[in-house]
């Protein structure tokens, strides 16, 4: 490594972007504010994939220093870049969905009002995702998780003259606000601890001190996991990214599905050195992702709205990714991730594109029918449904079949059970998947019969076009589709498990973040021998993982449960339309449980917003800030108005009575003078 | 030789007097001429003792007092002017537009 790849000019492109279109760009016509976008969104994309192409020629951790930005005592953070195989594939996806998400933006935002406000929101999230991904210590990675967290809430209320928007905006902030403030004690104990917040400072520490098990690293671990569940939208912090889908389409694609919902994933992954040393930690983080995963898919089979039913499988494959850290696969976690981000991100996509074709109508219920009317989305979006619902060949499978397997052979006392979770929530996740599939493409078109009820409360479809016939997408729209509709299908072929005959290349590619300081989990384990505790050993990359025979089976048996799913789906909304009504009046309060999501939003407004509200309009408005903060003001301006008017008699205004106290002053001094009083007087 | 007493006490008098006629008296030139009387009531203190000391520096004193008093009559005599040309009274009494 000789020249600089100068990894700075990865996130200050598209910041750029933003500035110009930000400040200017309102007076811009479109195409200049798309092609602003679009350039300060591929430079980026083509220095990643220039630093891709010769990514084997570097010696890794790569990292960049710019300066020092605080200096306090003897802690100091840089604004210090690195960039090592994981951070690579965040970069590719972050970038490569993150340009095709832009070119499809400008079909799908054409007759929007707030163009450029758009195109310069997603720039600056792409800056600041970039700078997250590619920070070198905690703090500078707490700027752009900040930021992300900024871009996100002016995105999800973009459409600010609507309440639901504002409102969903406003939640998505409060609820990463109470991540942030774990991550916020995680970096205060780790400086307590570490002094420094730079990961290869941490990690080295670390590694050094093979005798340090849980105890601190443990609340370190579960701090940071607090935030990572607040920004990946986990149990009990995922109520806000259903919400979020009040943004854009192409939002939720970007920043809901494909890439800032990821960065705890990527967070967990980037300190697994801390998670490594604490069992308790990662069994907390494993069962968190399990019981999302399977919480979240239950929700998801009977929402209506076709962008909830994707928010809610984005938050159970969060789970997916979360369990797969907790069981310390953090290979598979980020696997998983890159597959999820092409086919959700496509999913999104092509919803839009339906959305997009009905004229602004997101009710599932209002659908059906469109395969022959809108062909290319159909196909890219089948191409999708069976990657998520884990369909060999294509990416899903792949991902979720070595999260499964990792599972099923991790040496922690729940794994079976961890395992067991995630075949249910694959079986649910195809159920859900192909019953959109089924609702939207085929079947009699509905349209005319939702058209004629009146659309229930709090439904708002996302773009109020005039309606005009069905129409496919334009190019713009459908080349992206395209595209990841192929990465959808090939995506998973970077990590076929060595029982289907390939090398998971990916594990193999990774495995020196993951494994980096391998030797020292061989002294840890020597220092376990004293320690009567179970520590969840990571696995190595050449290790025998339990037998082929087995992971064959298991994926086999995850196969059959996705079958399974698609044939429910396939009775209920296929070939027997009426048998959802019947069940879900026969079960009805199983219904409406789920329907209701668990009503765990009124349980949360009950419990937490409603008290806070209280005591904010009562005790902290009525007592503190009229109270005490207005009153005391008022007080001391009155105190001082009274004293004022005793005084003013002085002021009378007549000549004769200045005069007169004038000369009593004057007496006054001549009989100090005299007199003195026992003091001495200087004039 | 008159002791110096005598002059004190009489330029205390005429202070005196100046004091109450300026308290006492509502026509301002009568205010006016009461200063004259105070200033020079202090004059009359400066010339004795400058004579009794054998010090030449009361004396010049007593130029720069009665140049300032020259400044103050005319800038006085000006304003009381101004004032009778608004107000068309000299009676202090009836000039309190400053009071609150």
């Amino acid at each position: 490594m000789t020249s600089s790849l100068h990894l700075w000019l990865i996130p200050l492109v598209p910041f750029a972007g933003f500035l110009v279109n930000g400040l200017l760009g309102r007076r811009f016509p479109k195409a200049l504010v798309t092609t602003i976008a679009w350039v300060a969104t591929l430079i980026p994309l083509l220095q990643v994939l220039n630093i891709a192409a010769h990514f084997s020629s570097l010696t890794l951790p790569y990292t960049e220093n710019l300066g020092t930005w605080i200096t306090a005592g003897s802690f100091h953070a840089d604004f210090a870049f690195a960039l090592d195989q994981l951070a690579l594939i965040m970069l590719l996806v972050v970038t490569g969905v993150g340009f095709l998400i832009h070119l499809y933006s400008a079909g799908y935002m054409a007759h929007e009002e707030g163009y450029w406000r758009f195109f310069a929101y997603l720039n600056l999230f792409m800056f600041f995702m970039l700078t997250l991904v590619l920070s070198e210590n905690f703090l500078l990675m707490f700027v752009g998780w900040e930021g992300v967290g900024l871009a996100s809430y002016l995105l999800i209320g973009f459409y600010f003259t609507r309440d639901s928007a504002a409102n969903a905006g406003r939640k998505a902030f409060v609820v990463n606000r109470v991540g942030d403030f774990g991550f916020l004690i995680g970096m205060f104990l780790l400086i307590a601890h570490f002094g420094t917040l730079s990961f290869s400072g941490v990690f080295s520490q670390i590694a050094q001190h093979p005798e340090w098990q849980g105890g601190f690293l443990t609340a370190i671990a579960l701090f940071l996991m607090l935030g990572a569940a607040g920004k990946s939208a986990q149990i009990p912090l995922y109520v806000w990214l259903p919400d979020a889908m009040e943004g854009p389409t192409p939002v939720s694609a970007l920043i809901h599905a494909a890439t800032m919902v990821t960065a705890g994933v990527y967070m967990v992954a980037r300190a697994h050195m801390i998670f490594d040393r604490s069992p308790f930690a990662l069994g907390i983080v494993a069962i968190i992702g399990a019981a999302t995963a399977l919480f979240a898919a239950t929700i998801g089979l009977v929402q209506t709205d076709i962008k909830r039913v994707l928010a809610y499988s984005t938050v159970s494959q969060l789970g997916y990714m979360f369990l797969a850290c907790g069981v310390a696969a953090y290979s598979a976690g980020i696997f998983h991730l890159l597959t999820h981000a092409f086919f959700k991100a496509l999913l999104f996509l092509a919803a839009g594109s339906v959305i997009h074709a009905l004229s602004g109508e997101q009710d599932m219920r209002a659908m059906g029918g469109l395969r022959k009317k809108i062909p290319v989305t159909f196909w890219t979006m089948t191409a999708a449904v069976f990657a998520i619902a884990g369909f060999p060949p294509f990416a899903g499978f792949f991902s979720k079949d070595e999260i499964l397997y990792q599972a099923f052979i991790s040496p922690n006392s729940i794994g079976k059970v961890l395992w067991f979770v995630g075949l249910v929530t694959a079986g649910l996740t195809s159920f859900y998947m192909f019953r959109l599939w089924y609702l939207t493409f085929f079947g009699e078109s509905r349209a005319q019969h939702a058209a004629a009820h009146t659309p229930e409360p709090g439904h708002h479809p996302e773009k109020a076009e005039h309606p005009h016939p069905v129409h496919e997408s334009p190019w713009i729209m459908l080349g992206p589709l395209v595209i990841l509709a192929i990465l959808s299908v090939i995506g998973g072929w970077v990590g076929v498990p060595a029982a289907l005959g390939g090398h998971n290349e990916i594990e193999h590619f990774l495995s020196p973040v993951m494994h980096a300081h391998y030797l020292s989990y061989e002294q840890v384990s020597v220092a376990m021998t004293t320690q009567p505790q179970t520590v969840i050993h990571p696995v190595a990359p050449e290790a025998p993982e339990g037998n082929k025979s087995q992971e064959l089976l298991l994926a086999i048996v995850s196969v059959a449960a996705a079958v399974i799913g698609w044939f429910f789906a396939h009775l209920m909304y296929f070939a027997k339309p009426d048998l959802p009504k019947q069940l879900a009046a026969k079960l009805r309060g199983l219904y409406a449980l789920l329907l209701n999501k668990y009503w765990i939003d009124e349980l949360y407004g009950a419990i937490i917003v409603t008290p806070v509200l209280l005591l904010s309009r009562y005790a902290l408005k009525g007592l503190l800030d009229t109270g005490v903060i207005t009153g005391g003001s008022l007080a001391l301006g009155y105190t001082t108005q009274g004293i004022g008017s005793l005084v003013q008699r002085v002021q009378s205004g007549n000549i004769r009575s200045y005069a007169g106290w004038l000369a009593i002053g004057a007496a006054a001094l001549l009989l100090l003078t005299y007199f003195g009083f026992g003091v001495r007087w200087s004039f | 030789m008159v002791p110096i007493a005598y002059y004190l006490v009489l330029s205390a008098v005429l202070f005196s007097i100046g004091v109450a006629a300026f308290l006492v008296k509502r026509n301002i030139i009568s205010i006016f001429m009461s200063i004259e009387l105070m200033l020079n009531a202090v004059n009359l203190t400066f010339v004795a003792f400058a004579h009794h000391w054998h010090q030449v520096s009361g004396q010049i004193f007593v130029f720069f007092v009665m140049v300032v008093a020259a400044a103050e009559a005319a800038v006085g005599l000006a304003i009381i002017i101004a004032l009778f040309r608004t107000r068309a009274t000299l009676n202090v009494d009836q000039v309190d537009l400053m009071k609150l």
